[in-house]
């Protein structure tokens, strides 16, 4: 069924089940498909070269551990490798030294920056420290007043002068800070560009005056290639610290992070989900690194299919699938055996491809697939094995019989045909679009 | 004022030596479209956020047309490729015209998080002014913090007037009111702001829609036009925006914004593959002059620059 249900790449998995061990040629064949979803996740082009070919270095010649294929093992390979990349385990803030400390929130325009302030203003206040945002933006119109209202939103107290220094409002904050027994200084400072000399000229002038404990490089997780160009220079400048990923709240696949993470060596500190003030996240390796596949945890899942499918149907019903016979009624047996294990969402989230469906309006909720049962129940069983004869009147009253709408029924001929359309072109084992012989 | 491309290429001043003339260093002493080449362009397509498919797509084409003339003419190739960039660009009309018709001509901007909106409309009403039209901006963010104080801000610079309502959690109100004052002061044109919502939050697409069936409800056939904002640097996930903002407000064309640091913004082509959507403006800074008519011409060459 995962075969089916799953794009290129379980279908390349599948032509590399059993054989003992990994070679050139199925490493590369697996990884081929790896690259391009890493290309759509944002991944910088050369940084998915190089991290491809590391991981090609370490799996060739892989002995196939007994209870998994060759091409789980790749995956697992792979996977292990992105979580090694992104960061093996959490890291934390450190604010080393006397108080006050200083936090310097920096990066490119509209990324974010103002509104983590406050998320982490509010964060160190309920850990019990007693921060104070600084409004260190002269440039963007109303810059103060939206850390303001913002600090004002969560009780957060804000400094902010009329000046327009940006050294001298630092200088004073500090003042400030220490009059009034502030033992966290985050300064929000104004969006820029990375090749605006002057802006970053600021920047370095800023952390100069102030030894920051933590330089924070806020990057929206939607960024594209550019990442690589925006986060060296900002190292280059200021050798921040840190990475923070915004709006990971969307459908963004978020490979902007393993870009900056490669070029930079700087560990991703947060990850921030929304606009509400609480929707600020300690930074998971390993959830990310399965996003940024966007395969899903395809070991878990296979193992998971294999417990609960068992073998015997599942090559009768590839025998099915090769000779086209792939009717409605095993549809209904497929769908019986993936809710049997285990929630629904949880279980989509990790087949491959399905981000990807996902993002392109496929509902997944359980009761897409109530509906769909619903549905092929109501039929006769010729009518499952033949869905061609089920003309208006027959829709009709399977529409009634099931509760649904015509307009249901004739989505789910539909999505019937498209399947086993897929699955014939998965059995020709075509694939789009490639350039022979390009190396991956 | 500097022209776009000079933008564009100054934008680039930082990482000069990498790229200059990419595109003559990768066809340069090749004699035929041979793998290798064709690899060099791929990263420099992808590089450009173009995404897998249409690079492959380009490509393919690229191949094609090598096979058919038969003799490689590089240079000519490279013409080849950069043409149908333009092409696949080229769909549309481009700038937004103010039209002669009875009542204001009602522009409503949508977009992400942070994308440029607020500032593209402080632009784009500058230009309208200065080509002396009367203007009204209309500020139904009232969700994100100084929302208002901001386009305020704008209000003043381009020297428009503006309908605030501090008191209002519904913007559908404000563009309400906003499309009642816009026809009693009889201006040409009014632009409306509305808050940066990413494309998956339901609820908010849903409120979005609202705003664009209450412009609609006074003003015959508001909003003419309504324009998404994309952050250049965006990546793949531009083209899941485009789609989906398309689905609940009919979108009539594109101001890419961000454009002059080192990004490509070359998800419009990928966009442009799919949906029928042209990019009108590019913003090429933070200053009210920095908006520019979008020109395919420069943006191919700007890619492979
Ligand atoms: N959905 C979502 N929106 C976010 C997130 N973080 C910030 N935003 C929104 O993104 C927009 C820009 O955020 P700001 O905090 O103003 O960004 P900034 O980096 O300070 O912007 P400049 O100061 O102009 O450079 C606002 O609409 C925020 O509400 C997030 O994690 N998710
Ligand atoms: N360099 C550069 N910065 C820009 C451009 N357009 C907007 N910005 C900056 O990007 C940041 C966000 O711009 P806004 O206009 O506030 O974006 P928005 O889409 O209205 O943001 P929300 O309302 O929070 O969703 C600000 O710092 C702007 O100054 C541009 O063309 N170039
Ligand atoms: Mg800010
Ligand atoms: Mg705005």
């Amino acid at each position: 069924m995962f075969e089916q249900l799953s794009e290129n790449l379980e279908n390349v998995l599948k032509k590399l089940r059993g054989r003992g061990k990994l070679t050139e040629k199925n490493v590369s064949d697996g990884l081929r498909e790896v690259r391009r979803a890493l290309l759509e996740a944002d991944v910088n082009y050369k940084v998915a070269k190089e991290f491809i070919a590391s991981v090609k270095e370490k799996a060739i010649g892989q002995e196939v551990l007994k209870s998994i294929t060759p091409g789980q093992q790749i995956v697992k390979v792979l996977h292990d490798e992105l979580v090694d990349l992104l960061g093996l385990e959490r890291s934390e803030l450190e604010l080393k030294g006397s108080p006050p400390h200083v936090i310097m929130v920096v990066g490119l325009q509209g990324s974010g920056k103002t509104t983590f302030v406050t998320k982490l203003g509010k964060q160190l206040r309920d850990k019990g420290r007693s921060p104070l945002l600084v409004g260190a933006d002269v440039y963007r119109p109303a810059a103060k007043d939206q850390l303001k209202t913002n600090g004002s939103k969560v009780d957060l107290p804000v400094f902010v002068t009329e000046h327009n220094r940006v050294l001298d409002i630092c200088a004073e904050a500090k003042q400030t800070a220490r009059k009034n027994h502030y033992d966290v200084l985050i300064l929000d400072t104004a969006g820029r560009l990375h090749i605006d000399e002057e802006m970053m000229d600021e920047l370095s002038d800023v952390k100069q005056q102030m030894q920051p404990d933590e330089i924070l490089f806020v990057a929206d997780g939607m960024t594209g290639q550019d990442a690589v160009n925006a986060a060296s220079e900002f190292l280059g400048y200021l050798d921040f610290t840190g990475v923070v990923l915004t709006k990971m709240d969307g459908d963004a696949r978020g490979g902007a992070a393993l870009s900056i993470r490669s070029v930079t060596g700087r560990p991703i500190k947060y990850m921030s989900v929304g606009e509400s003030m609480d929707s600020l996240e300690p930074f998971y390796p390993d959830r990310l690194a399965n996003r940024i596949l966007g395969m899903g945890d395809v070991v878990s899942l296979v193992e998971k299919a294999q417990e609960t499918i068992d073998e015997e149907s599942a090559k009768k019903l590839n025998k099915k699938i090769q000779r086209n016979e792939f009717t409605l009624a095993d549809f209904k047996e497929q769908l019986q055996q993936i809710k049997n294990m285990g929630p629904l969402d949880q279980l989509m989230d990790m087949i491959p491809g399905m981000g990807k469906m996902k993002r392109q309006g496929l509902s997944v909720d359980g009761s897409e697939f109530d509906k769909i049962e619903a549905i092929i129940n109501s039929m006769t069983k010729e009518e499952r094995n033949k869905p061609g004869i089920i003309n208006g009147s027959r829709r009709r009253r399977i529409a009634r019989g099931s509760g649904t709408s015509v307009g249901d029924i004739n989505q789910l001929l539909k999505q019937f045909q498209q399947m086993k359309k897929m699955m014939q072109q998965m059995n020709k084992g075509k694939m789009k679009h490639q350039i022979p012989g390009l190396p991956i | 004022m500097r022209s776009a491309f000079q933008k564009l290429k100054s934008g680039l001043k930082k990482t000069h030596e990498s790229v200059v003339g990419r595109i003559a260093d990768v066809f340069s002493g090749r004699t035929k479209l041979d793998d290798e080449l064709l690899e060099d362009l791929e990263e420099i397509l992808i590089e450009s956020d173009l995404g897998v498919d249409a690079t492959m797509q380009l490509l393919d084409d690229l191949r094609d047309r090598a096979s058919e003339i038969g003799e490689v003419d590089i240079g000519a190739l490279q013409e080849v490729l950069q043409n149908e960039i333009k092409q696949l660009l080229s769909n549309g009309s481009h700038a937004v015209q103010p039209e002669s018709q009875d009542g204001p001509q009602v522009i409503m901007v949508v977009g992400v998080n942070g994308s440029g909106k607020t500032t593209s409309i402080g632009k784009l009403a500058h230009q309208f002014k200065s080509k002396g039209k009367s203007v009204l901006i209309a500020a139904a963010d009232t969700f994100r913090a100084a929302a208002m104080e901001q386009l305020e801000n704008w209000a003043d610079r381009a020297n428009v007037d503006i309908i605030v309502n501090r008191k209002a959690k519904d913007p559908a109100s404000v563009a309400y009111d906003a499309a009642a004052a816009a026809i009693s002061r009889d201006v040409d044109v009014l632009i409306v702001d509305t808050a940066g919502r990413l494309h998956t939050q339901g609820n908010l697409m849903d409120e979005l829609q609202k705003i664009h069936r209450v412009l609609g409800k006074q003003i015959e056939n508001a909003p003419h036009e309504v324009l998404l904002v994309l952050d250049a640097t965006t990546g793949q996930n531009a083209i899941m925006q485009a789609r989906h903002f398309q689905k609940v407000v009919e979108i009539d064309g594109i101001i890419l914004a961000k454009l002059d640091g080192t990004a490509k913004g070359g998800v419009v082509v990928a966009i442009n593959r799919e949906l029928d959507m042209p990019v009108k403006y590019i913003g090429v800074g933070e200053g009210i002059d920095d908006l520019q008519l979008f020109d395919p011409e420069q943006f191919a060459e700007a890619l492979f620059y």
